[in-house]
């Protein structure tokens, strides 16, 4: 990806001016994300992102209902029946799913940074794993979840 | 390294955000140690969650306030609000291009330590009131 390739402007003893910091190559940016043909890779890797915008949003929810718990019972009591809805509920299984899909990506990527697990066949293998994983954890945790309600 | 900005590298550049500052790989480490401490301790808390059903006040409280679960807490909410603050960052930092890039850096980073503060305070509070 070439941007902005020109001549440079300028003799070569320019200092640069405080004023202008405008760059003659604009420096690299992420992924075209448009350019690429999804595949599991690229898809796991920005659903990574996503599943942490989710998963931020969850924790955030820990706290208000942490904070509920500890100031006001009227406030926990309206929070824990948002949260027993059937909205509620289901926003609950989304956020589940994207804390595992996040927990299972994550781990496939602490594998890389210690670099293990890069031949393509490894990391189509992790990347369903990973998916499948996640999908059998956030089922055995709803499943057990309604089979101890008591 | 001709190719790139005459202030890249100098004292300069780095004030401008030209290249490495030199702390790049702490962020990074920070992130991963604290992936790994999480690893654990969000398994505990959705395993504990799991135990609790959908408790009342009253039965959510006598767990928080033992001993155990709120240490686990205020040791969870810690990291992973640190762990959010440098995954924001990443993500920001490579997608937001324009004005607001600084302002929500900033204040993702300063609702990270407000909401840790918070949820902390509120797991003392219950622990000490027992």
């Amino acid at each position: 990806m070439k941007q902005g390739v020109g001549p440079t402007s300028g003799s070569a003893g320019d200092t640069p001016q405080l004023k202008a910091p405008r760059l003659e190559r604009p420096r690299p940016r992420s992924p075209n994300i448009q350019n690429y043909r999804p595949q599991l890779t690229s898809v796991l890797s920005i659903v990574n992102r996503i599943t942490a915008i989710l998963s931020t949003v969850a924790i955030v929810g820990l706290v208000v209902w942490l904070v509920a718990a500890a100031v006001s019972a009227p406030f926990y009591g309206a929070l824990s029946a948002a949260a027993t809805s059937p909205v509620g509920r289901s926003l609950l299984v989304v956020c589940t799913f994207a804390f595992f899909l996040h927990l299972c990506g994550s781990i496939r990527h602490l594998f890389w940074d210690a670099v293990v697990g890069f031949e393509l066949r490894a990391i189509y293998a992790s990347g369903w794993a990973a998916l499948a994983g996640s999908i059998v954890l956030t089922a055995a945790a709803w499943s057990l979840g309604w089979l101890m309600r008591g | 390294m001709s190719e790139s900005h005459p202030a890249a590298g100098s004292a300069e550049g780095r004030a401008r955000g030209l290249g490495s500052a030199r702390r790049g790989v702490e962020a990074w480490r920070s992130e991963r140690l604290t992936a790994i401490a999480l690893l654990p301790l969000t398994l505990w808390l959705v395993a504990s969650l799991i135990a609790l059903g959908a408790p009342d006040r009253a039965s959510f409280i006598a767990w928080l306030g033992r001993p155990l679960p709120a240490f686990l807490m205020i040791l969870l909410l810690i990291i992973v609000f640190r762990h959010t603050a440098l995954g924001l960052q990443v993500i920001i930092e490579d997608y937001v291009h324009s004005t607001a890039k600084i302002a929500l850096l900033i204040g993702s980073h300063l609702a990270c330590f407000a909401l840790c503060i918070a949820g902390v305070l509120a797991t003392l509070s219950i622990a000490f009131a027992r």
